[in-house]
């Protein structure tokens, strides 16, 4: 671990080229991690890390603690006992905006769009870290303020494209069909260019057509972008094509934490979850 | 006719002023979903800043050292009052504005004294007979309310582009549609919040300087800030544009109705006249003539 963190100045950014063999600080380390609300111990003792490029999923049954975890690397729960480490850092308190300003942005199971603001305005908004102009030089439109409204315009245009959406650009977002929220969601969480990309249940409540939408924008964003995701998800199949390794979850315990074909093949991960699940599908 | 003209123009010119009002209702709401009653009382506290300074400085310089003020008041008000309030329902949010309301009409009259203080601009008093080619006798149009007008439009059209447009605004309309979505990009709701509560410190502060530098600074200014109730309700509570229209409406519908109807009904019709109009707007659109049209999952 002295180690791991003595490399941390040698770190560089997940979205340049991604040195395959050779290994790596991870982008994201937990090291047993307690939550508990009350009497309810949401999580205990959970440890895993997150390698740059890398699509990591965490799945588990229904109350298995996954949105608190989440939660917890966002910064919306602060775990009683545990330590975070972000990109070599160790970090104390987390905040949500903290946690933005590091460089993990999120999307939401429950969509939280800026519901009256157009496509293209959600997008921008999470351009919102990247402006440097100050609020009197945006207010009088200065040069530097108008050509930097410009940049980031260029950047939510490449985003709109890359996820399809460009017929839509000037509609509130609050009209749209909940599919294309969801994309939208995720427009904004790449906006922000995130070291590190969070995505809760990116898939629920969607149809085939529109999950295998979904993958496809997952997939390439983690590619063309060279995002790194940590993704929750129900959709067993989606979880196991998607991603390169696989934290299961029950009853706030990590149970596995492996390979998608080492994870099915796990008995105690079969009687947890898959049991129930393959019966379903 | 030239009568007539003139009765639209003053209706106008009062419609300017009450769109000022609604505008600082407006900022409010729209950047964190409150209602701010305290409006008139900022108005009143602004304005009594502004007479008292400019007893002992010109007042330019009077006028940045009470925006000074309200910035400050604006910082206080987060730190003391909304930072606790983070995710509190609506209604708890609307009544700590009412405590704030009488907070600051108590404090503004124990600092700055209670008293009738003039304001004065320097602005000149005389009127203008204009389009004398036009209509026998020309329009009378009083110089100061022209400047008046002029210069509450021009901060209208600044504080719409502002919004519309730069990057910091549309941080503040993300704030006001999801706290929670917000934090997750990096928007810090607490510096949001002490920026639009600033600006409705600024449009207070002009409010209160037009309105004093015509009627002098007294408790009664607080007051006014009803008027920007119907022109609220008539424009639509998510609408800037709203708030110009609907202040026009209202202070033209006023005076119209004054001048033409006042003597059919006995008169003193300018008083309630803002509420009628609200009330049949309400019946009809409840969300106001420009307001969002509240879109809900069912």
């Amino acid at each position: 671990m002295v180690a791991l963190l003595d490399t941390a100045s040698a770190f560089t950014q997940p979205s340049s080229a991604q040195a395959l063999a050779a290994p790596q600080m991870p982008v994201l380390r937990l090291e047993d991690i307690h939550l508990r609300f009350g009497g309810i111990k949401a999580l205990q003792s959970i440890g895993f890390d997150v390698q740059p490029g890398e699509i990591r999923a965490i799945i588990g049954p229904n109350g298995a603690g996954k949105s608190s975890l989440l939660n917890v690397i966002n910064g919306v729960y602060q775990p009683q006992q545990g330590r975070l480490t972000f990109a070599g850092q160790t970090l104390g308190l987390m905040r949500p905006v903290l946690a933005a300003k590091l460089g993990i942005a999120r999307t939401f199971q429950n969509l939280a769009l800026f519901s009256g603001m157009s496509v293209l305005d959600n997008i921008m908004a999470g351009r919102n870290l990247h402006m440097r102009c100050g609020l009197l030089s945006q207010a009088l439109r200065l040069r530097p303020a108008v050509r930097e409204e410009v940049t980031h315009r260029l950047v939510a245009e490449r985003i709109i494209d890359f996820l399809e959406i460009q017929a839509w650009r000037k509609v509130p977002v609050g009209r749209l069909p909940y599919g294309l929220q969801k994309r939208v969601d995720l427009g904004r969480a790449l906006a922000m260019e995130p070291k590190l990309l969070l995505l809760d249940e990116p898939m629920a409540g969607m149809n085939l057509e529109e999950k295998e939408d979904m993958s496809r924008f997952i997939l390439e964003a983690c590619e063309e972008f060279g995002t790194t995701i940590v993704l929750i998800e129900h959709d067993m199949g989606v979880v196991m094509d998607l991603s390169d390794r696989v934290v299961v979850l029950d009853y706030g315990r990590q149970i596995a934490d492996d390979t998608p074909d080492a994870v099915r093949a796990n008995p105690e991960v079969i009687r947890a979850y898959l049991g129930s699940a393959t019966q379903e599908g | 006719m030239g009568f007539f003209i003139e009765t639209i123009i003053a209706g106008l010119m009062s419609g300017v002023l009450y769109a000022l009002i609604a505008l600082g209702f407006v900022l409010i709401y729209k950047a964190s979903g409150v209602f701010n009653f305290a409006q008139g009382a900022m108005v009143l506290f602004a304005a009594l800043a502004m007479a008292r300074l400019q007893e002992h400085m010109p007042w330019p310089l009077a006028f940045l050292l009470a925006f000074a003020i309200m910035v400050v008041l604006a910082w206080l008000i987060e730190r003391l009052v909304l930072r606790h309030l983070i995710n509190q329902e609506g209604v708890t949010l609307l009544m700590a504005t009412l405590g704030v309301a009488y907070f600051l009409e108590g404090l503004g009259q124990m600092v700055w004294g209670d008293d009738i203080y003039p304001i004065d601009l320097g602005m000149p008093k005389q009127p203008t007979i204009m389009l004398q080619s036009l209509i026998p006798g020309g329009i009378l149009v009083s110089n100061e309310d022209l400047i008046a007008a002029g210069s509450a439009a021009a901060l209208v059209a600044l504080l719409t582009l502002f919004f519309q447009k730069s990057g910091v605004g549309r941080a503040l309309r993300a704030v006001a549609d999801d706290h929670q979505a917000a934090q997750s990009i990096g928007i810090p709701l607490s510096r949001m919040w002490v920026i639009v509560w600033s600006i409705a410190g600024l449009v207070a502060l002009v409010t209160g300087m037009i309105w004093g530098s015509k009627l002098g600074v007294q408790f009664s200014l607080s007051l006014i800030a009803l008027k920007g109730l119907p022109v609220v309700i008539l424009g639509g509570l998510t609408s800037v544009p709203g708030a110009i229209v609907g202040g026009l409406i209202v202070g033209l519908g006023e005076k119209l109705a004054e001048v033409y109807l006042g003597p059919l009904l006995g008169g003193g019709i300018e008083s309630w006249f803002a509420y009628l109009l609200a009330l049949l707007v309400l019946l009809a659109r409840p969300q106001g003539l420009f307001g969002e049209r509240i879109i809900d999952r069912v």
